[in-house]
């Protein structure tokens, strides 16, 4: 199908919102938006960061899940506690695939599930008591761990439990950090609000624990990886270009990260941002207080990774600058392969994305280098300025939809027929049942990582083999196929 | 009166952004950016007005500031 003109993209949404009732048809209409580059200020043409309509299916998460299960989860020496029901924790356990070197259950519990798992008599009578002896059941089962934290859930809230001073009375007593976090379900529209509580708590808990502390050399290279959550060793392979280029990596944040990686992000010279959305709060924190000063980055795909290394390096002297130039000559025989294997495979397939907060901006350029096209591109919790540095990424007249609905996508793909959609789980069997091909964009579909130039070459290949696997010409039953439906067939086009 | 953080872009440009909004935009004008003071009425790029008491010496960015939305 040829692209669509900036009519037939507005037609399309219009058509969309035709089965809503009015109210619901007022209020999604300003989520939708046909891209114009030409617009500086994406508030123009799109509303987002609002709550989402009672009745629709959403794809968001919750506060906790945004604390605990992005920010904090993958601080690996440390116990998140998800205080409250046992579920919140349980259903959610590992799923992000933060990868982390480590002994399980002995120095790092990334993947353990830590709860107070509620009962009637705990929301009746409080669940102080029951945190006090979790802290001392941990202290003595995981004498190796290096703090706690303790992530609300939504009943904390709601009965009134002191989190806090239960806290500051048993940190004293084990003598380690113990962090509450008031990041209750309830709280904000998105995962998105989570983040924020999560970084303002390590503002307010963790990151002043060193300041008059001088015992740490520095250098003028040193730099942490902010936003990075090591999806499939993500970050790992994004350290490594950073440290072949003359800088040292002081901190990970917070995959495979460590609480006194944190504490020491202090010193540091600059801060890399990776993920925006979610730690955009705790760097201008630290551009404020301690002078530092912060960069976003995109590791996804040659052509922004040169660019990347590149920005970076302007921020130091000649000595990185040359190291940047080197490690971009280094990779190039490697990704040129790539790109020369899968390009031919790949050429004008395209692409729907709807992920988290990051990739449906950063990926666009991987995509492109492999000569695909991202015509439709939405964020689950994004706010405004997401949408600012996503307009000038995209196209003219691709689609944009936040906080898209179950319906809305499914109806957009219909219409649009990428060759390929990358979105969540929740998504995925949906589309995959419909005959189109689908990547799992959050967690990488168990694959990864795609960060950084040894990414790219896996991303490349997990692309490859899912648009042009056989399956796709296998959709219809043998016996219900008749000559002609091979060529009508939806699936079969794309396939 | 919310609180504002002024911060400066790579081209030299001053930023404003509200946490609580998680608003970012672009300061088009200040009313007194002189080298002793700084503050008084300030534009933004999408056209909004904010003001602030003209600080002296001018305050060294990034910083948190608290400001008035400018009558009209
Ligand atoms: S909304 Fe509340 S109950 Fe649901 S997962 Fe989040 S914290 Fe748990």
């Amino acid at each position: 199908m040829a692209a669509m003109t900036r009519e037939e993209t507005q037609a399309l949404i219009q058509e969309v919102l035709e089965v809503y009732p009015e109210k619901a048809k007022k209020d999604r209409a300003k989520h939708l938006a046909v891209n114009d580059q030409s617009i500086e200020q994406s508030k123009k043409c799109i509303t987002s960061n609002r709550k989402s309509q009672p009745g629709v299916m959403t794809i968001r998460g919750c506060a906790y899940a945004g604390s605990k299960g992005v920010v904090w989860g993958p601080i690996k020496d440390m116990i998140h506690i998800s205080h409250g029901p046992v579920g919140c924790g349980q259903y959610s356990r590992a799923g992000r695939r933060n990868y982390y070197v480590g002994w399980t259950g002995v120095n790092t519990f990334g993947t353990m599930n830590f709860t107070s798992d509620f009962q009637e008599k705990d929301i009746v009578f409080g669940g102080d008591k029951k945190l006090a002896k979790i802290v001392d059941e941990i202290d003595q089962l995981f004498p190796l761990a290096k703090g706690i934290s303790v992530q609300s859930e939504c009943p904390i809230g709601l009965i009134g439990d002191d989190i806090e001073s239960v806290s500051k009375k048993k940190a004293k007593e084990i003598e380690k950090p113990i962090i509450p976090v008031r990041c209750e379900g309830f709280r904000g529209v998105s995962q998105s609000l989570g983040h924020h509580i999560a970084n303002d708590s390590i503002r307010d808990w963790v990151l002043h624990n060193r300041d008059g502390d001088t015992s740490f050399e520095s250098t003028p290279y040193d730099v942490a990886i902010i936003g990075d959550y090591n999806i499939g060793g993500d970050a790992w392979s994004s350290r490594i270009l950073l440290e072949e280029m003359g800088l040292r990596v002081v901190a990970q944040w917070s995959g495979d990260g460590t609480l006194s990686e944190m504490e020491l992000t202090p010193k540091v010279k600059l801060n890399l941002i990776h993920c925006y959305r979610s730690m955009n709060y705790i760097s201008r924190h630290m551009e404020e207080k301690y002078g530092i000063p912060w960069m976003e980055y995109n590791l996804f795909g040659p052509t922004k990774i040169a660019e990347s290394l590149r920005a970076i390096a302007e921020r130091f002297d000649d000595k990185i600058k040359e190291g940047a130039e080197r490690v971009i000559e280094k990779y190039q025989a490697q990704y040129d392969a790539v790109i020369a294997k899968y390009r031919p495979r790949l050429e004008g397939k395209r692409v729907m994305l709807y992920v988290g907060g990051l990739r449906p901006r950063h990926i666009i350029g991987a995509y492109e280098d492999l000569g695909m096209e991202v015509v439709g591109t939405g964020y689950e919790f994004a706010h405004n300025d997401d949408y600012d540095r996503t307009i000038k990424e995209m196209g003219n007249a691709t689609l944009l939809y936040d906080d898209v609905t179950g319906y809305e996508f499914e109806e957009f793909v219909k219409r649009v027929k990428p060759d390929l959609i990358g979105s969540g789980i929740k998504e995925k069997y949906i589309f995959q049942k419909m005959g189109v091909p689908f990547r799992q964009m959050h967690s990488w579909d168990y694959s990864g990582p795609y960060h950084g130039y040894d990414g790219f070459a896996i991303f490349a290949r997990d692309m490859d083999m899912t648009i042009n696997n056989p399956c796709w010409k296998s959709m219809q039953a043998p016996w219900l196929k008749s000559a002609a439906d091979d060529a009508a067939a939806p699936v079969a086009a794309s396939a | 009166m919310p609180n504002v953080m002024i911060r400066r872009k790579d081209d030299g440009g001053l930023l404003f952004y509200v946490a609580k909004k998680d608003m970012e935009e672009t300061i088009a004008s200040v009313e007194t950016d002189t080298a002793d003071a700084w503050g008084g009425e300030v534009e933004l790029t999408d056209g909004s007005r904010w003001y602030i008491d003209p600080i002296s010496p001018p305050p060294s960015f990034p910083t948190t500031l608290r400001f008035k939305r400018a009558e009209v």
